[in-house]
């Protein structure tokens, strides 16, 4: 399935400079990717969050990420500026946020959004723009495109949003996708709808997917390969089915302390953290 | 303990009238854990809310410790059921210490023995001396939601109602927090009532389950029922396939109905 490499990333270094300190929020992170479905979980501040952004070269400074590779095909990202992030961004790749309530522009229709971005990848007229973006509304298993067209975002559910967010980000044919919690505010029974969508899409289009996630059980059942990240390392890649025999003593612990229906346990093992797995 | 006949909680009026919980009856035993699941929108927090005394319900009696809740509650009625909401970040205030806000309510209820009373619930949840004057923002998420649980628990209730205790928590902190629910619940036998959408937390903590969906409750069950599968709404069906990872099946019936 990665028979094309689409994404390497040789020691990544995101770091925030501060008063007591550097603070590293991703240490010598490396992966590669092809076209495949990789899945980065860990807890909050692990840096799953800050490694999709420094691909999308979206760390505000102060913030420095430094690699010692970080290519997108034939692009070399180490070396570009704002404006060549800015021509990447959409066109090579794109990301989907969490919550679409947050990350629509509240006063824009959100078909207008999905031409905008048409629009400025591909300098195309307006009507041409339009077509696409109901084209691509239709892509994303919405009945009505026209009528969902002139809808503001506060008048969309949120697996509906999140469809809008896919096809906006799918519009200029990116060849990798970053999502990152996409389906964490919606509802259990949408979000695999939503993620559904998202699979069809980036399977039949040949894109490569990191879909950065804390639910291990989604992670798991969907993507094909899984890296574990914790203070701001990977500390264990695997096959996404072969989560469960995880080696690590910290993707074990997370596995334990989840509650599991049919295993009905007294107490819930707690994760007891040692300092090593920062340092590894 | 808790006891609701036909509960019906509507707002608007007329033709703009909303049933956000419509005929909802069950009853839990004193000690007892019972949870109620559904996705946003389900009605599962307003009958939790109507319980607590939060928002009024327009039918129905809610029955706590054998005495009907009215419109208006005396401070033991309050004082008898207490609350746990959501997100630490947004329930507890800003501006006040972890010493300031669980020595409010302990004002308002008159208890007196304000300073024996915080530090020993603080022990209990297994906040130390040193976190006792901290603001909320010097606190991690896990601390936040120990001081909002201390917070309901000052007050010495009997019945503790929790919305979505630890859906803002990651994965090792919400095991530590249902451990402490579970021990509290030993240790002063009391009764709760837990929300969640997550099947497996609920399962963990609560014996009985009731699953809600569009304001009703449509199916009464119990944790090993779940477990093993034995549940006959076809939407609860699909709430315990979703819960096991991502599923294409779970996926096409939701896009029927939207």
């Amino acid at each position: 399935m990665s028979t094309a490499l689409l994404l390497s990333v040789r020691n990544l270094r995101v770091t925030y400079p501060g008063d007591e300190g550097d603070l590293v929020a991703v240490r010598n992170v490396s992966f590669e990717l092809g076209r495949e479905r990789l899945g980065i979980v860990g807890e909050s501040g692990s840096g799953k969050s800050t490694t999709g952004r420094a691909i999308m070269g979206l760390v505000a400074a102060p913030g420095r990420v430094e690699a010692d590779e970080m290519r997108l095909g034939g692009t070399d990202l180490s070396s570009l500026d704002e404006s060549g992030f800015r021509r990447l961004r959409g066109k090579r790749v794109a990301m989907i946020l969490q919550d679409p309530k947050y990350s629509l522009d509240p006063v824009m229709s959100v078909g207008q959004q999905i031409a905008e971005t048409h629009r400025c990848h591909f300098r195309s007229t307006a009507n041409a723009a339009r077509a696409a973006a109901l084209e691509m509304l239709a892509a994303v298993h919405i009945r009505d495109p026209e009528r969902v067209y002139a809808l503001y975002p506060h008048q969309v559910s949120g697996g509906m949003g999140q469809r809008v967010m896919i096809a906006m980000m799918l519009i200029a044919g990116p060849d990798l996708l970053i999502a990152d919690e996409p389906t964490s505010a919606l509802d259990v029974t949408v979000q695999h709808q939503v993620l559904a969508i998202m699979d069809d899409l980036v399977r039949s289009r040949g894109m490569g997917l990191i879909l950065i996630s804390h639910n291990l059980h989604l992670v798991s059942s969907f993507c094909d390969r899984v890296l574990v990240m914790y203070a701001g390392r990977v500390v264990e890649t695997c096959a996404a089915g072969e989560l469960a025999k995880a080696t690590h003593p910290y993707t074990r612990g997370l596995l334990a302390s989840l509650p599991e229906l049919g295993r009905r346990r007294a107490e819930l093992p707690q994760l007891r953290r040692d300092p090593a797995w920062a340092e590894g | 303990m808790i006891v609701l006949e036909h509960v019906t909680v509507s707002y608007g009026t007329g033709t703009g009238r909303i049933f956000a919980a419509s005929d909802v009856s069950f009853r839990v035993e004193e000690g007892a854990a019972f949870g109620l699941v559904g996705e946003s929108g389900s009605g599962k927090s307003t009958v939790l809310r109507a319980i607590a005394g939060l928002i009024p319900h327009a039918q129905g009696r809610v029955i706590l410790g054998g005495r009907e809740m009215s419109t208006r509650r005396s401070t033991a009625e309050r004082k008898m059921a207490q609350m746990v909401f959501q997100d630490p970040y947004g329930s507890l205030h800003p501006n006040q210490t972890v010493d300031q806000t669980l020595s409010m309510p302990v004002a308002i209820h008159r208890l007196g023995d304000s300073d024996r009373r915080i530090s020993s619930v603080l022990r209990e949840v297994g906040l130390g001396r040193e976190h006792r004057y901290r603001y909320p923002h010097q606190l991690s998420g896990g601390q936040r939601q120990r001081v909002a649980i201390a917070r309901a628990l000052v007050l010495e209730p009997r019945i503790l109602l929790l919305d979505e205790p630890t859906s803002a928590l990651d994965v090792s902190v919400q095991a530590e927090i249902l451990n402490l629910l579970a021990r509290l619940r030993q240790l002063h036998g009391l009764t709760l009532l837990m929300v969640s959408h997550d099947l497996a937390v609920i399962a963990h903590l609560c014996e009985r389950i009731g699953v809600m969906s569009n304001g009703s409750l449509i199916e009464l069950t119990s944790a090993d029922a779940l477990a093993s599968g034995r549940v006959t709404h076809p939407y609860t069906r699909q709430l315990l396939r979703s819960n096991r990872g991502f599923d294409r099946s779970g996926a096409e019936i939701v896009d029927a109905a939207s």
